[in-house]
């Protein structure tokens, strides 16, 4: 896939240190996953380039979520390769015929990378906001504290939760919850974001500020894989989608070229369905 | 109700108060290590480990602590020789060791069976988030799985640590001179039954009140619930100016 952009001369960068051809933050190469005798994921291939925000699209059941949970290893891929910033993790096989990565310092690597974000936040509820917060830079990627503290002061405030850092989750709303757990994922300075159906697990007068966040995160130009049911988000704040059908990528492109003129007859359908 | 002769029998008593002490210390501290390794061998999925851990849960689970106790201390006489080629003789002929490892043995095994349904109650989406931020499996289980599943099994160990310090009673047959083995030498002097076995009865209940508060106040500690009195957070003057 790599081969595919032919690299301009070194001349082309940019001051600030971007260059202007697409740098490849995620590729998947025919991606397979099964559970049980069922294949959820029957050969997916795609990539996101740096400030791609990826709209992963598809109707219950099409494997959006094992999608994104491969992307950062919650679920090992039977087979495919699946290179996160130029890293391609290395598997094994295990003794019973499955595959395992192979090097943990790798997966940890990888992972503080592409940070998740889930449906259901999942906050760590023996600790603060600001704990949450801190906790991955502090003993994972083993920063300053202090640091970590400054820093997660400023994500938090930057999601509207200044105020809260010393309450713990369980006194927040869902969209605070959500909100939290975005600062947390911001907190290991990752190249990616991956979001598994942010709002779906908040109510309907929720979803509004939580979708302002990432909004705000993708006019940053920051790099993300969102699943989600937001027809509203992935057609105007996404810069690409992925419609998923029972496994496959059914349909792929620019979001405002697909939701304007979509090529296949079940995503023209899926957005029909969606808008009614 | 001789008022006097109760003081002096208090007073007689509380000498053996620290070998109780010591007694519920040390089966409760091995105890809890001992159950702690069990319950993640139960929890751990692998046959090999979770088989044995149930074996073990199941035999000193379902005996008595009194048989576990004459076992170690009398039974494990008979096998004198081999021990003396292991050099392990004399821990087993002390009746304070063959009672505390009976103790924790014991304990651990009905400690382990709360450990583990605290680890039960540890939320998956929790253990996942971090999974994902790149926790490796022991750093998750010191940061995130032991704090939450510690909290949920509180109460119910704090009842064990009780019954512990109360159990400690039963080393008085095997020689040991604690709080209810000098209650019973009294009273084969005085033949006071009563008034000895109400104070040593006494002991007991003030201990478990001890305990019991220990334990109550350690769950409110740990309480995420619990408001946190912090400094200031220091404000951030990214541009030099006084905020
Ligand atoms: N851990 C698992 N074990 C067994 N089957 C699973 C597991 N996870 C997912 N599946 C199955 O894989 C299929 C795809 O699931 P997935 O969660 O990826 O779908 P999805 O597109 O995210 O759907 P939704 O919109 O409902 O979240 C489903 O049929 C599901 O039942
Ligand atoms: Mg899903």
């Amino acid at each position: 896939m790599t081969a595919t952009h032919a690299l301009p001369p070194q001349a082309a960068a940019t001051r600030n240190g971007t260059p202007p051809w697409p740098v490849e933050k995620i590729a998947v190469l025919d991606l397979h996953k099964s559970f049980g005798s069922i294949e959820v994921l029957k050969g997916i291939s795609f990539t996101a380039n740096q400030g791609d925000v990826v709209a992963i699209l598809g109707s219950s059941g099409s494997g959006k979520s094992t999608l994104l949970r491969c992307v950062n290893f919650l679920e090992t891929p039977d087979a495919g390769e699946i290179i996160v910033c130029g890293e391609n993790v290395r598997m094994r096989r295990r003794r019973d015929g499955r595959q395992a990565p192979a090097d943990p310092a790798q997966l940890t690597r990888v992972r503080t990378r592409a940070s998740m974000v889930f449906q259901s936040f999942n906050l760590w509820p023996h600790m603060t906001i600001l704990e949450n917060v801190i906790e991955a830079p502090v003993h994972v990627q083993r920063r300053p504290r202090k640091d970590c503290i400054e820093e997660a002061e400023a994500l938090l405030d930057k999601v509207g939760l200044a105020a809260k850092r010393h309450e713990y989750p369980a006194v927040l709303s869902g969209g605070q919850q959500q909100r939290a757990a975005i600062a947390r994922a911001l907190a290991s300075h990752p190249e990616v974001l991956l979001f598994d159906e942010p709002t779906s697990a908040l109510d309907p007068e929720l979803v509004g500020e939580v979708l302002k966040v990432m909004r705000a995160l993708a006019e940053e130009g920051r790099t993300m894989l969102v699943v989600t049911h937001e027809m509203g988000f992935a057609r105007h704040v996404s810069t690409r989608s992925l419609f998923l059908h029972q496994g496959r990528v059914e349909e792929e492109g620019a979001s405002a070229e697909m939701f304007a003129h979509p090529r296949t007859d079940r995503f023209r359908q899926f957005i029909q369905r969606s808008q009614s | 109700m001789d008022l006097s002769f109760m003081q002096a029998t208090l007073l007689t008593l509380l000498g053996g108060l620290p070998l109780t002490l010591h007694l519920t210390a040390s089966s409760i501290l091995l105890g809890g290590a001992g159950a702690l390794v069990l319950a993640l061998m139960r929890t751990s999925g692998i046959v090999l480990l979770s088989a044995p851990a149930r074996a073990y849960v199941f035999v000193f689970r379902g005996t008595p602590l009194l048989i576990q106790l004459f076992m170690i201390y009398y039974g494990l006489g008979q096998f004198r020789p081999a021990l003396q080629d292991l050099g392990l003789w004399s821990f087993f002929r002390d009746p304070y060791f063959c009672a505390v490892l009976a103790m924790a043995m014991n304990t651990a095994a009905y400690s382990s069976e709360i450990i583990r349904g605290g680890l039960a109650s540890v939320p998956p989406g929790a253990l996942e988030a971090a999974s994902a931020c790149g926790m490796r499996p022991l750093m998750r289980l010191r940061r995130i799985v032991l704090p939450l599943a510690i909290r949920q099994a509180l109460p119910a160990y704090g009842n064990e640590l009780v019954l512990m310090a109360k159990a400690t009673s039963l080393a008085s047959t095997i020689t040991l001179m604690e709080v209810t083995g000098l209650a019973g030498k009294m009273i084969a002097q005085t033949y006071r039954a009563v008034e000895i076995f109400a104070c040593a009865g006494l002991i007991y209940l003030a201990l478990t009140l001890i305990l019991t508060r220990a334990v109550l106040l350690l769950e409110w500690w740990l309480s995420p619930r619990r408001p946190r009195r912090q400094p200031a957070p220091p404000t951030i003057c990214t541009t030099g100016e006084p905020a």
